[in-house]
């Protein structure tokens, strides 16, 4: 029925023409559209959600306290966040009949697979109650192993320690690997961080790796920091993925901020005027000091940068041969004459 | 109908003279034919491929000559449409894949034609540029010398720095070579210079490309046909073993600009013109880049940004090999019955596992696909990334 359809939606009127031998050359190239029409609004979204106790409860405490309304930086408690998320989870998938929603939490000692829409097993097929329940719960499971497996003689626990990014990070692209692979058309795939712990230094490697896999694969990856402060890695994680970065100013109208930015197709994004980046800081940070720098030096065989010339490198023990090489030297090599 | 008939040719004989699909088949033990189980075959090439890569140090900072042999034999068209477009349309792929892993290496290309090598672009590091000269105009003729080449080769790279690695990539279609003088001698020669050579042959394997290679400690490799010569050239895009006295270790200076603020007017130095917005300031002399890694046309400072590093990084921490687990163990409950990656079902026919794999540090349970892509693309293991 819907072959039929379509064309008079195009050509608005007459079917008449449909039984006419023109039109019916017409008719596969509008297939074609049909189908190119059809699949290229269909997303696959994988929303990793930070699930950092620490944050949460802290915010949780000052939101009791006598913050004024009119703070420009709100901070939500985790409830009145998940009613923001789990609606906008549930537009997401009225969009498109085709859309697939995934939710990822990302915890502070684990990271887990949530809900998969497309999971046509469980009892919670398409109604909308039932998705909110099914999140709600398995969300609550996830907290209290998370919780566990924090308790032990070896673990610190500490106010301003970081989600693992990187664990779900890995895993949205293991997940959107398969859906490759699985169909010949498949719905366009891209990943939404909802971010609020500070960045872990140490997980500076495994993002990046993360982040040059999804640009290779050409999944955008959206962020919505929520933190208090700029998140350095989505900022690079946006900018080199083609996707958009956004810190919102009031927290508390954060499902229009969500559905107004985050929500639309990436065919549509050409359409709208979405939030640019504010100049994302490329520099990188030596490793004696972990200071931002200009201009340093970098070792030739692993690459570690340095503030300052050194004998030895820290990272790979190469002794280096030659003096701090003159800066008028270089320039010797590039004056090419002719030399052939 | 005009779709079905391509090169006056029907569908069904395009897939007996392109896809050879009697390729696909394979005999089972019956002497029944079944299609080949492409899934574990590749899944064997790839561990293969990784427990022969160990943990070894690699070079990073690479110069690399690519040498494209046109000479008569590059004319021949067992590889669709000829030799030269081939070769031409897989260096193209090469190039780009060599800038997305090693960012901060340098290429160049050098032509053998009638028996003169001649160079087709400087060694430089932008991808886009090489790319336009080697797409320029491809004809072949004449005879191929290798010893031109070396000596050439040779001459270029004996003025790059001490730190960089010298490589040079030959793809030889030829069956000889016509050299002015002795080969043996400018093998000597490339071989005090610390210049690792490498060649792929088209056609067969010829003894002194075995003894280039040997000599200066580069891989031979013939190719069998179109798609088994891109896999063999991709090979040499992620950084081979250093041999430790080739590349003196040193304190490379960079620079790590910054990016301009939208609707900042200036004069960029690449194409003496005036841009507006976007860019990069190089730190020491002020002067406009348009585009990360290159080097600073005024003051000669290398620019990089801190992803361009990182892309390396994997190369000094890759990700463990992961151990199969035999399919043998009948489903426990106690096992995970899904890939911790995807989420893929573990679980083949009944109640036995499909083959997989588990990670030796996090023991997290893996589907082979996520295994391959885990190590070929992701370098992350996402059961380690997930703990503490």
């Amino acid at each position: 029925m819907n072959s039929v359809s379509t064309p008079s939606k195009l050509y608005s009127g007459n079917f008449t023409y449909i039984s006419s031998s023109p039109f019916l050359y017409f008719l596969p190239p509008l297939m074609g559209l049909l189908i190119l029409w059809q699949s290229d609004d269909v997303s696959l979204i994988v929303v990793l959600l930070d699930v950092n106790p620490f944050f949460w409860a802290s915010s949780a405490a000052s939101v009791g306290d006598s913050t004024s309304p009119h703070h420009p930086t709100a901070i939500l408690s985790f409830s009145k966040l998940l009613n923001h998320v789990i609606p906008f989870l549930n537009s997401l998938l009225l969009l498109n009949q085709l859309n697939q929603v995934v939710l990822v939490a990302t915890g502070v000692n684990s990271c887990s697979y949530i809900y998969d829409s497309g999971d046509s097993e469980g009892e919670s097929a398409g109604s909308v109650p039932a998705v909110c329940s099914e999140i709600l719960r398995r969300l609550e499971e996830f907290v209290d192993k998370d919780r566990l497996l924090g308790k032990g003689p070896d673990k610190v626990v500490a106010a301003g320690v970081s989600s693992l990014l990187s664990g779900s990070l890995s895993l949205a692209l293991c997940y959107i690997q398969r859906v490759f692979r699985s169909k010949a058309r498949h719905p366009q795939p891209r990943i939404l961080c909802l971010q609020s712990s500070p960045d872990g230094p140490e997980q500076y490697v495994a993002v990046m790796n993360s982040i040059f896999s999804a640009q290779r694969s050409m999944v955008p990856i959206d962020s919505c920091v929520m933190g208090v402060q700029h998140s350095a890695f989505l900022q690079q994680a946006s900018y080199i993925t083609g996707g958009v970065y956004l810190k919102p100013q009031h927290l508390d109208g954060l499902f229009q901020y969500l559905s107004a930015v985050f929500a639309t197709d990436l065919q549509s994004r050409s359409f709208l005027q979405l939030p640019k980046p504010a100049g994302v800081d490329f520099r990188a940070s030596c490793f004696c000091h972990k200071k931002t720098i200009d201009m340093g030096y970098v070792c030739s065989v692993c690459l570690s940068i340095f503030c300052k010339h050194h004998k030895k490198c820290s990272t790979c023990g190469s002794e280096f041969s030659q003096a701090p090489s003159d800066p008028n030297a270089t320039p010797d090599r590039k004056r090419k004459t002719s030399e052939v | 109908e005009e779709e079905e008939e391509d090169d006056g040719m029907e569908a069904w004989e395009r897939a007996y003279a392109d896809e050879r699909s009697w390729e696909n088949l394979q005999e089972d033990e019956s002497g029944l034919l079944r299609p080949i189980d492409t899934k574990t075959l590749v899944h064997a090439q790839y561990r293969r491929r990784l427990l022969a890569a160990s943990r070894i140090q690699k070079g990073l900072i690479r110069y690399l000559y690519l040498v494209i042999d046109l000479s008569r034999a590059a004319s021949e068209t067992d590889y669709r449409p000829s030799r030269m477009v081939a070769v031409a349309k897989c260096a193209e792929a090469f190039i780009r894949e060599f800038f997305d892993q090693n960012p901060l290496s340098h290429v160049g290309l050098v032509t053998i034609k009638d028996g003169i090598s001649h160079r087709l672009t400087e060694i430089g590091g932008s991808p886009e540029s090489q790319i336009k000269a080697l797409m320029g105009k491809l004809e072949c003729s004449g005879d191929a010398s290798l010893q031109n080449a070396l000596e050439l080769i040779h001459g270029y790279l004996s003025q790059i720095p001490s730190y960089g690695h010298r490589e040079v990539l030959i793809l030889y279609s030829a069956l000889n070579t016509c050299d002015p003088g002795d080969i043996m001698e400018t093998i000597k020669k490339c071989k005090k210079a610390k210049i690792r050579c490498s060649v792929i042959g088209l056609s067969a394997e010829i003894f002194i490309c075995k003894h280039v290679c040997e000599e200066t400690g580069g891989s031979y490799t013939v190719a069998l046909d179109e798609s088994h010569f891109k896999e063999l050239l991709l090979e040499h895009a992620p950084p081979p073993p250093a041999i430790a006295e080739y590349a003196a270790a040193n304190l490379i200076k960079m620079g790590f600009p910054q990016r301009g603020a939208e609707g900042v007017i200036a004069i960029c130095s690449c194409h003496k013109d005036v841009k507006i917005g976007g860019g990069y300031t190089c730190p020491r002399c002020k002067a406009r880049v348009c585009e990360l890694p290159t080097e600073c046309r005024i003051c000669g400072l290398t620019l990089v940004s801190s992803p361009h590093l990182a892309r390396s990084y994997h190369h000094l921490f890759p990700v463990t090999p992961f151990n199969e687990v035999s399919s043998v163990f009948k489903l426990s409950q106690k096992l995970a019955q899904t890939c911790f990656g995807c989420q893929q079902s573990l679980v083949s026919i009944g109640t036995k596992f499909a083959p997989h794999v588990s990670c030796p540090k996090c023991n997290q349970r893996f589907c082979l696909d996520c295994d391959i892509y885990i190590h070929e693309s992701l370098h992350n293991c996402p059961g380690c990334e997930s703990q503490r």
